[in-house]
């Protein structure tokens, strides 16, 4: 949760040796980094059993069979069967569309409004800085999760509800950041110089902007994708997120909370598939924050 | 501090109020008729009409809002739909319940967070410091209600250890305020390090070093009481999460608190019920980040609440 202070994240000054110089430095840094490119695995593990699921998925995640239920892990179903028959390992294939769609999806939305909403309010100030930003103070008053409560209590349960309600509760974070980040690089001596020596306002946002701005809210992305991932879960595993028949992690969860004592599998293994993506987006998420702000773990 | 403390107050004044709107106005996002809803397809019209009129949805959203913050000044939050008591009532007896598990959370949070954080800063670079950080970030990882499952799988169902569920004792404690701490816990303890690791290259610290000082009261008097600031914020920022959590590992553990309270009211669709309780955790949750606020004074001798 350590977030890095807004406008933190980008290098202290504009790259000296050019955008693609200091790029490569980054990639650089960033494979030196272990625990960030176990990250990038993980992730990229993940996004490609969501794309190629039904070539993955040994079994129909839908597919329910009286013989096998509630099966321990074995040699044909690997992870086991729940108490429909159905395969686990199957369903966790399937439910990584689910996870990362609904985060991709509320993430991308906040990143968006969020990001244009806090950009506008820190470019223009004034009485629409105070508005804007007092509205996102407003969102930030309830605590954790009971503002997604609240949404998809009222609006219902589903998957396009999930996202909205989560996609508002990750408004206010970018909002900051883009705010924070305008503020503070609309005065920083290497862009009023740009601007001085007549750079174009397009070449300023590419050049100066854009990757102070960008790293930081990269970073964002990236920690809130596993908080959406866990939001979801949390909205899912108590009924009023992402609906059967489709299989979710949590809602697996949700279901095999009832065979505890006699097949705890069913609930306790995709839970694991839930914290391996949430500790994948934390991973890389953190390494991309180091590589743009060393100080953060040269010190230890 | 006394002109601070108004000013505090006063900003917080218009957040509830904006809290109060939002979950009033969240009536207005259901689709169709809120009532019919409630009282099913067979309810005749007139119980229909009755039922909107005691919500108050016959009148405009204005006119329902203002009605409800006189109200809820008043501490009138309204008549749960599902038993008919005061919402205020219920609150009543489901809080303490909650705020025991939340406070036992903060305890654990405070016990084990900090020192693990400052373990870890203490040596950077460590192999006690890798091992904190990976396990943090783990614990950072797991949904709580799936750590709540497993703990019961393992120590109630395998072990016998603790009760399975519900409340009565303190080893029905243990296992709903550990798995709503466990995230916490990593969250303090990160914020701690890297706090601490930021304190280190203070001036102070080299001139308090320089002038001989015992590394163990370096610690004390110096280093921790001006990383106080950051983790007291992020302390009250998790009470929040826990507040939120506290649906989850309720429900988890069939603890009856305001977080399986807020579960039935949803079901129920017992609205005035979900509305009380939502609005009276936004407030303690405002609240506390405004006594945190207040605290720093007494930690950090810089702020002047001029």
């Amino acid at each position: 949760m350590s977030l890095p202070e807004p406008g933190a994240g980008g290098p202290a000054s504009a790259p000296r040796g050019g955008v693609n110089e200091a790029r490569r430095k980054a990639i650089r840094r960033f494979f030196g980094n272990k625990l960030g490119v176990a990250g990038a695995v993980i992730v990229l593990a993940f996004v490609l059993m969501a794309i190629f699921a039904p070539w993955l998925a040994p079994f129909d995640p839908a597919d329910q069979s009286l013989l096998t239920r509630r099966q321990a892990p074995d040699a044909t179903h690997w992870l086991g069967t729940d108490e429909f028959g159905r395969d686990i390992l199957s369903r966790i294939i399937y439910g990584a569309r689910v996870s990362l769609g609904v985060a991709i999806g509320s993430v991308g939305i906040g990143l968006l409004l969020g990001s244009v909403a806090g950009a506008i309010a820190g470019y223009l100030g004034g009485v629409v800085d105070t508005v804007v930003m007092r509205i996102m103070d407003l969102l930030l008053a309830f605590p954790y999760l009971l503002l997604a409560i609240v949404i998809v209590s009222a609006l219902g349960p589903g998957m396009i509800n999930t996202i909205i309600a989560i996609a508002v509760w990750t408004v206010p974070a970018f909002a900051r950041v883009a705010r924070s980040a305008v503020l503070q690089i609309k005065e920083r001596d290497f862009v009023v110089a740009a601007m001085a020596l007549g750079a174009k306002e397009q070449r300023v946002m590419r050049v100066h902007l854009l990757p102070n701005f960008g790293a930081t809210l990269v970073v964002y992305a990236s920690l809130y994708l596993a908080y959406a991932i866990l939001m979801e879960s949390a909205l899912s595993f108590l009924g009023l997120g992402v609906q059967p028949p489709r299989a979710s992690w949590a809602g697996m969860i949700s279901n095999g909370r009832n065979y505890l004592t006699s097949a705890p599998h069913i609930a306790t293994i995709p839970g694991i598939a839930i914290a391996l993506a949430v500790l994948g987006f934390n991973l890389l998420g953190d390494a991309i924050r180091d590589v743009y702000d060393p100080r953060a773990t040269k010190d230890g | 501090m006394f002109s601070y403390l108004i000013r505090r107050i006063f900003i917080a004044v218009p957040l509830l109020l904006g809290v109060v709107f939002i979950v009033t106005a969240s009536f207005d996002l259901i689709p169709g008729d809120p009532a019919a809803l409630i009282l099913g397809e067979f309810a005749s019209e007139s119980a229909v009409a009755e039922l909107r009129e005691e919500l108050g949805l016959d009148r405009p959203l204005l006119v329902r809002y203002v009605d409800t913050v006189v109200n809820v000044v008043q501490g009138d939050l309204g008549r749960s739909l599902s038993d008919r008591r005061p919402v205020a009532t219920i609150l009543g007896e489901t809080f303490p319940l909650t705020a025991q598990l939340a406070g036992t959370a903060i305890a654990l949070v405070l016990i084990i967070g900090i020192p693990l954080g400052l373990a870890a800063a203490t040596r950077p670079g460590s192999t006690v410091d890798n091992v904190i950080r990976v396990v943090s970030l783990a614990g950072l990882s797991m949904p709580v209600f799936w750590t709540g499952l497993v703990f019961m799988v393992i120590f109630s169902v395998n072990l016998g250890w603790t009760p399975v569920s519900g409340v009565g004792t303190w080893q029905h404690l243990i296992l709903p305020s550990v798995t709503l701490a466990l995230p916490s816990i990593a969250v303090i303890a990160r914020m701690t390090r890297s706090t601490v690791l930021e304190v280190l290259r203070e001036d102070f610290i080299r001139t308090a070093r320089a002038k001989g000082i015992s590394e163990r009261s370096l610690l004390w008097k110096h280093m921790l009481r001006n990383a106080m600031i950051p983790i007291i914020t992020v302390l009250g920022l998790q009470l929040g999460q826990m507040l939120g959590g506290a649906v989850l590992t309720e429900t988890v553990f069939a603890w009856p608190g305001v977080g399986r309270l807020t579960v039935f009211a949803i079901f129920n669709r017992d609205y005035p019920l979900m509305q009380g309780v939502v609005m009276v955790l936004a407030m303690v949750y405002v609240g506390v980040n405004l006594l945190v606020d207040l605290s720093y004074g007494l930690f950090d001798p810089r702020v002047r609440y001029a």
